[in-house]
């Protein structure tokens, strides 16, 4: 699983946050969407997630795109990531 | 024009829960990509053909832009303005009778300077964007905010409007360029032309001298609120796209703002006192400047809409760094009604489109009184019709009110008056000598001096006075606006001494 994240989608969370881009080794093949959010939650953000999680989802003004596709048409939180999948995040939000 | 069903249906449902992978509604034919509004699900292809005609379909109902028309686009790096650029490329290329006619201009202006960027990363970003607008083949301009400060205070000139419109009717102007345009062809001018028209226009960038972005830096820091900041370096931008614009005889002005983002403007303008100048604020096309006309192209894309488009079909853009970057959610008032509207437009979708439709409403209301305000009746920043004129029992004669009362109880307290007291009107007392006892000739106020914040006031429209409020010193502002502020005021004055000459202007219209 490819995991992209746009410049500005973890604003103002310092520079430990702004990852471009990573690859996605798990051995679990049936994470869904919630599970990956929460990864990157408690892995890759140190400082303020409220930035890019609110709840058990992304804050609002983020677009998820699973390869290429609005997210809102693969079930969000419920789909299930496969191999080879591409998840991209970016940031609507001004400065971002 | 009214799609008014097709929005009420949506209306205040929150949004539903999502279903798997869809059909596109449109061709029934590919699987649909994204979701555009509560239950429109589009393939890529009819996405794409949406998007554009969109675009067109906007300038085409409008009809402010006629062909041949110097229009300059302002691209600010971001998502929205860059797919302008690449709607705006398209359509030009594009074959006849769909094409569009007009000949563009990009300009970028470098905030950097006050937005935390150090000189290497300023230089960085202009040479990414120079990239993205050699590909384009139009000239381009890239000017730094520190800019401002060698502004002649012409800009803020007042311009009566409509006098360099190319009037008369669309559809002639349209034929007739036509026409022209063949016989060009015919004789092989049009290319040499263009390409000389692009030479002599390039504006190369010139990184800013270090003084000056110091300058520019304590103007900044002499405003205490973020709400201030970025009302301020909105307003300095425009002066310096205007002042581009008129120099190279662009007469229209491309904006790239959203839907989304023009709802943000509406709701924040309201919040800053900005209500009386909201049709041209947020409208369509906006005269206020007289000779250059700016319009919005986007404002029917939702942010959304526009993120995709450039992810799908590999629009670039570049990341700059806002003022407010790395501020909170609650930094300022701009920022608190972009989280609340970004959440709005994530659980009930269909709702922001209603708020800036709202706008969309006023606009055909209050233009033309816009347009033709007398040229002394604007405020010297934003240009707009100053409003301070109201009735009596306005919100802007409430505040003037109270300030006079807190002004007046700070004086006769002195044990409370501190020098750096919030009101520069309490601690100034060379400002106060000439409102209360009107010195004449020789008094303090007739050589040129810099005007006090409390006479630079009356010159604004009711918020542009708040974001001023906060300003220390008035020397801090570029000279621009100081010089033209002092020779308006000379001009008040002058028209007072003589007054009691004059017929009045009321009696005289009558
Ligand atoms: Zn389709
Ligand atoms: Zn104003």
């Amino acid at each position: 699983i490819r995991v992209h994240c746009g410049r500005g989608v973890f604003r103002g969370g310092g520079s430990q946050t702004s990852c471009d881009s990573f690859e996605f080794h798990r051995g679990e093949p049936s994470w869904d969407m919630k599970q990956l959010l929460a990864w990157i939650r408690v892995n890759l953000l140190k400082e303020r997630p409220e930035l890019f999680v609110q709840g058990d989802t992304v804050r609002p003004g983020i677009l998820v795109l699973i390869n290429d596709a609005d997210w809102e048409l693969m079930g969000e939180l419920e789909y299930q990531l496969q191999d080879q999948d591409n998840v991209v995040f970016i940031s609507t939000l001004h400065g971002g | 024009m009214c799609e008014v069903d097709e929005e009420n249906s949506g209306c205040l449902q929150s949004r539903s829960v999502p279903g798997v992978c869809k059909m596109c509604v449109k061709c029934k034919e590919n699987t649909a990509v994204l979701i555009i509004r509560v239950g429109d699900a589009f393939c890529r292809s009819c996405f794409k053909e949406y998007f554009v005609h969109k675009f067109r379909a906007m300038l085409g109902k409008n009809r402010v832009i006629f062909p041949g028309e110097k229009v300059l686009l302002t691209v600010s790096g971001g998502a929205a303005s860059s797919s302008m650029l690449a709607q705006v490329q398209e359509g030009l290329g594009r074959d006849a009778p769909k094409k569009l006619r007009f000949i563009p201009a990009i300009i970028y202006i470098d905030e950097g300077g006050v937005c935390g960027q150090d000189p290497e990363e300023r230089e960085e970003t202009v040479a990414q964007l120079e990239t993205i607008f050699r590909k384009t083949g139009f000239p381009y301009h890239i000017i730094s905010l520190e800019q401002v400060f060698s502004l002649p205070s012409s800009v803020l000139e007042p311009v009566p409007g409509g006098a360099r419109q190319p009037g008369g009717d669309y559809k002639a102007a349209v034929d007739q360029y036509i026409q022209q345009s063949k016989l060009k062809q015919k004789r092989g001018e049009a290319s040499v032309e263009e390409a000389q028209d692009s030479l002599t226009h390039l504006n190369i960038y010139s990184p800013p001298s270090p003084e000056h972005t110091q300058t520019l830096q304590r103007l900044f820091s002499t405003l205490k609120t973020l709400t201030a900041k970025e009302d301020l370096l909105q307003t300095l931008r425009q002066h310096l796209i205007l002042h581009t614009a008129r120099t190279h005889g662009y007469s229209k002005v491309m904006m790239g703002d959203s839907c989304t983002r023009l709802a943000i403007k509406l709701l924040t303008n309201i919040s800053l006192g900005r209500g009386a100048s909201l049709a041209a604020d947020t409208g369509f096309s906006d005269s206020r400047y007289g000779d250059v006309v700016v319009v919005r192209p986007m404002r029917d894309y939702s942010s959304k809409e526009i993120t995709f488009y450039n992810r799908l079909f590999g629009v670039e853009s570049v990341f700059t760094p806002s003022l407010d970057t790395k501020a909170p959610d609650k930094a300022s008032i701009q920022r608190l009604t972009e989280s609340f509207i970004i959440k709005l437009q994530a659980d009930f979708p269909s709702t922001v489109s209603t708020i800036y439709r709202t706008s969309e409403k006023l606009h055909t209301a209050s233009s033309p009184q816009n347009s033709s305000a007398e040229p002394s009746a604007k405020c010297l920043l934003c240009l707009c019709a100053a409003d301070t004129k109201a009735e009596e029992a306005s919100a802007f004669q409430a505040t003037l009110l109270s300030e006079r009362l807190s002004v007046g109880k700070a004086q006769s307290d002195p044990a409370h008056s501190n020098p750096a007291s919030s009101n520069p009107a309490s601690s100034n007392p060379a400002g106060s000598c000439c409102q209360e006892q009107g010195c004449g000739a020789g008094g303090c106020c007739s050589t040129s001096r810099i005007p006090a914040p409390t006479d630079l006031k009356t010159l604004l429209c009711y918020s542009c006075r708040l974001t001023i409020k906060d300003l220390i010193t008035v020397e801090a502002l570029p000279h621009y606006i100081t010089s033209e502020a002092e020779k308006r005021q000379r001009r008040a004055q002058m028209k007072e001494e003589i007054g009691e000459f004059l017929l009045d202007e009321d009696e005289d219209a009558e």
